[in-house]
């Protein structure tokens, strides 16, 4: 809660603070609604024109388990989840336990009282408030609804807090229990305006947010899963195929649930195989179709990718990365994926690799990859990872009516049609899909065996280097389009961070933080990963230290996987790796940390960070 | 709005219906259908099902914009090239899967598959039970000739016991696949068994399966001349074998007498083991996707989208 300004508390009555922003964490067990609790807050935040960003932690049990979620609202920019939390509310003797390491000296803790212990020798770091919330939730709705409304009652007891909009809050609580019983959104209003009129006494100030700068228009609030799967609907896509891993699974049951009302249809697959042979399969057909997994599904898609790329047959796949390898870390996030995304499959299998920055970035990136697919008729990798999927964030509604487009196929008749013609200028030849008549009476075959530029196949040593090339010059064409990234920050100075995909809000942060301070850095965000942009070795040149800051490992060499590839493309030295695997987002001062430790140990002079 | 190099076109009403056919234009003949020189070996049984098929086509009157020939990996697979069409040759095994998605995003293609025992029965296993309990609509044909040729005489899961190939040269040991049983059990709605060298009897087959609205599966001897010469003689009346028909008794909506026949010992019955009506996997999305729609009626594809906007709000 920075700059906080303390009002006056006349009468001896709790005292009044003023905030920009807060992060409020409430820890408990995964199915004590705590993620409701949060996607209220968060909701009520883009409905209040705040910044927002959330973060959980779920366990990869079936059922229970302990659990995290974290909300940090502002009324200026919000780009990571916050590194201390300013309230832990701690439903258990664990969550109290585990989690008052996050929350700052200082902090306040809302804990239940029915189930936890404060410890006396943490009683003068931090500000506790204990309430019986369980036995209090209980009383309020009465005694069948057992820990049900405890959620509720809580959320009540922050709005107090935090002087949140109560009528906002209350209209979103009867949207999301609406439409059932009736009696269940009764249930909650109780349970909320009790957790909301609780007495604290003198125990817990109040804090006011400020007011934000405004944006004008909607904002709308959902996670990176939600952005991504609606994105593919606007851009035009209306089949896919899968089958069900975490941290992807939400990405299909959400075009399974919607694609129908388009007309379209999303299949759950017997395997990750089938998955992407049935949506390429749809691809060839006419439109641009999706598949997707996380990691284990994405080894297996493999062979199919392949074919895609030599048969020139669109798609788009997404990764939803979580840790590895094998079954790995199902819940937990990684950015380890990049090499299979980049070169997984056998023989030179170029394809186009896009990394979304955060939720905002899902929505129009599955537009993006679904218009580079369908004009270089390639794959295209979308990597997403589990922080970005499961987050929630706030951003202006796109304008649906402008960016949903139509890829339906043309149908209408054409008089010849080479479908791997190495005449033209790019490489790039539009397809003639299924359906269509063909004046010549010569129709193509999609190949996966090297072909001719009619797609008979061929061994020939000649035509097999014409086709590698071509098929590596038409992503050349597209490296041409894509845009130089702007440098976060001075074009010059000692440190230059780079990053990649749901990353980027923690680093700048990391950066303005250092920067106010009075340190030489700044960074860059990568979104087009294969190909990567050109130029980017001009970038560089401006600082002298280039620091890929990744979650993946260091490797044999010291750098990960985005590094590996700057470095195999620039051959420069200063390219080094800032790592992390831990299964959990970067925090901002871990970053910082993290560069100052890495200039100590160059033996340079580490006096600007 | 976020970095983005390619422009987003408003959007355009196109519905994906292929062009009707001109009411003056003729099927298409042998002549017209007829494409590169097959490269299977001379005598392979797969010559026999590919002209078949030309007759099955030139018989239906289908067109060109009406049809697409997929296959996977193996000798038969090579089947797409030798047919002037939109033709699909994809990866080992997985020509189920990628058809599936032809006919369930093209209502208005039929869709042939074609492949050998390899891709169909040991690397497709898990596609081939699943395509025929989802019932998808597609003519899948498998020239079933028990051995690895492409690869020069391996075992197949429908080799015999005892059969000596490059990978068992004692004999091979694990008990082969019954192919109509494997088909019976996951659920396929057409079973149907033929043989090469019975040229009406495969055309026959073909036209039903093509008829049949579902997973039609038609299981056919196709002798591999090179490496398991003489496999189907017992099945071949030329060679002193017997071609037995199934009864015409027999109850094809039947499943217990089905399977029956399906495991009698070789050259067991030829003709269709099994034949049920039951709606398809196509059906059944289209009818998810009338409900659907008929609650967002008269929406434009981004009203659709913007309603669920509208509640993230």
């Amino acid at each position: 809660m920075s700059d906080t300004m303390t009002a006056a508390s006349p009468g001896g009555a709790p005292k009044v603070s003023r905030i920009n922003e807060a992060v409020i964490r409430i820890a408990g067990n995964s199915q004590d609604g705590i993620q409701a609790i949060g996607g209220f807050l968060a909701r009520l935040a883009g409905r209040s024109e705040q910044e927002v960003m959330t973060f959980m932690t779920i366990p990869p049990t079936i059922s229970g388990g302990p659990s995290i979620f974290q909300v940090r609202i502002g009324s200026g920019e919000v780009l990571s989840a916050g590194d201390e939390a300013d309230v832990l509310l701690a439903l258990y003797q664990h969550s109290y336990e585990e989690h008052i390491g996050s929350l700052k000296k200082g902090g306040i803790v809302l804990f239940d009282a029915d189930h936890v212990e404060p410890k006396p020798e943490w009683q003068k770091d931090y500000h506790h408030v204990g309430i019986p919330i369980s036995t209090l939730a209980v009383e309020a709705i009465g005694g069948t609804a057992k820990d049900k409304g405890k959620n509720i009652y809580a959320l009540g007891l922050i709005a107090r807090t935090f002087d949140l909009n109560v009528p906002k809050l209350e209209k979103l609580i009867a949207e999301r229990f609406g439409g059932r019983d009736e009696s269940i959104v009764k249930n909650a209003l109780v349970a909320f305006h009790a957790g909301y009129s609780y007495d604290t006494g003198n125990l817990l100030e109040t804090f006011k947010f400020t007011e934000g700068p405004g944006k004008g228009g909607h904002q709308v609030v959902m996670n990176g899963n939600e952005a991504l799967g609606y994105g593919l609907i606007a851009a035009g896509v209306r089949f896919g195929a899968g089958y069900p891993i975490t941290p992807w699974t939400d990405v299909m049951e959400l075009l399974r649930r919607e694609l129908p009302k388009y007309g379209g249809s999303f299949i759950q697959c017997e395997d990750e195989i089938a998955s992407i042979s049935m949506a390429v399969g749809a691809s060839y057909a006419g439109r641009v179709a999706v598949t997707g997994s996380s990691g284990p599904g994405i080894s297996l898609k493999s062979e199919a990718l392949g074919w895609a790329v030599m048969a020139e047959v669109p798609l788009v796949i997404v990764d939803v990365q979580r840790g590895g390898p094998s079954t790995g870390l199902p819940t937990s996030v990684e950015q380890s994926d990049l090499n299979i995304a980049r070169f997984g499959s056998h023989g030179d299998s170029p394809r186009v690799v896009l990394a979304p920055a955060n939720v905002e970035d899902c929505f129009y990136t599955a537009i993006e990859a679904v218009n580079i697919a369908r004009k270089y008729n390639v794959p295209v990798f979308i990597l997403s990872d589990q922080a970005i999927a499961t987050r929630i964030e706030a951003f202006p509604e796109p304008n649906l009516e402008k960016v949903c487009q139509d890829i339906s196929p043309d149908l209408t008749m054409v008089p010849d049609f080479t479908p791997y013609d190495l005449s033209t200028p790019d490489g790039v030849v539009p397809r003639v899909v299924p359906g269509t008549r063909i004046a010549s009476g010569k129709y193509p075959v999609a190949t996966g065996l090297e072909h001719d530029e009619a797609g008979h196949p061929t061994g020939a040593p000649k035509m097999h280097q014409a086709m590698v090339a071509k098929r590596r010059k038409k992503l050349l064409a597209l490296q041409a389009t894509v845009p130089v990234p702007k440098v976060h920050g001075p074009p010059e100075g000692n440190v230059l961070l780079v990053g990649w995909g749901s990353t980027q809000g923690p680093i700048r942060e990391a950066v303005d933080r250092a920067r106010a301070a009075g340190d030489s850095i700044s960074s860059l965000h990568i979104k087009y990963l294969s190909p990567l942009p050109n130029r980017l070795d001009n970038i560089f040149s401006g600082f002298h230290h280039v620091f890929v800051v990744e979650m993946n490992d260091e490797g044999f060499y010291g750098y990960g996987q985005l590094a590996g590839m700057l470095r195999a493309r620039y051959c420069d030295p200063r390219i080094r790796g800032i790592n992390k695997t831990d299964g959990l987002t970067w925090k901002v001062k871990e970053i910082l940390a993290a560069v100052k430790l890495k200039l100590s140990s160059n033996g340079r002079a580490a006096k600007t960070v | 709005m976020s970095e983005t190099i390619t422009e987003s076109p408003l959007r355009v009403d196109v519905p994906v219906a292929a062009p009707p056919p001109d009411s003056g234009r003729k099927g298409l003949t042998k002549k017209e259908l007829a494409a590169d020189h097959p490269t299977w070996c001379p005598g392979c049984g797969d010559f026999s099902v590919l002209a078949l098929y030309f007759k099955l086509i030139e018989k239906s009157k289908l067109t060109h914009e009406q049809f697409v020939s997929v296959a996977g990996i193996g000798c038969s697979s090579r089947f797409p090239y030798f047919v002037q069409a939109h033709g699909v040759h994809f990866i080992h095994g997985r020509a189920l899967p990628f058809a599936s998605g032809i006919s369930l995003s093209r209502p208005d293609l039929h869709v042939f598959v074609f492949g050998g025992d390899g891709d169909a029965y040991s690397i497709g296993g898990n596609h081939f039970s699943h395509t025929a309990r989802k019932n998808v609509k597609l003519t899948y044909v498998v020239m079933d000739n028990w051995v690895y040729g492409l690869t020069k005489k391996q075992t197949s899961p429908t080799s015999p016991l005892g059969f000596k190939s490059k990978t068992d040269p004692w004999g091979a040991v694990d008990y082969p696949i019954n192919p109509m049983k494997q088909a019976i059990a996951a659920g396929a709605t057409f079973v149907a068994r033929t043989t090469s060298t019975n040229p009406n009897h495969v055309l026959a087959m073909m036209e039903a399966a093509m008829n049949h609205d579902g997973f039609g599966f038609v299981e056919c001897l196709s002798e591999c001349v090179e490496f398991y010469e003489g496999a189907f003689d017992a099945a071949n009346p030329r060679k002193g074998g017997m071609f037995k028909e199934v009864p015409k008794d027999h109850d094809a909506t039947d499943e217990q007498a089905a399977y029956q026949l399906a495991g009698t010992d070789f050259p067991g019955y030829f003709g269709i083991l099994y034949n049920i009506n039951k709606p398809t996997k196509n059906a059944k999305e289209a009818e998810i996707n009338r409900g659907m729609m008929e609650k967002v009626k008269g929406l434009k594809d981004w009203q659709i989208l913007q309603k669920n906007f509208d509640r993230m709000r």
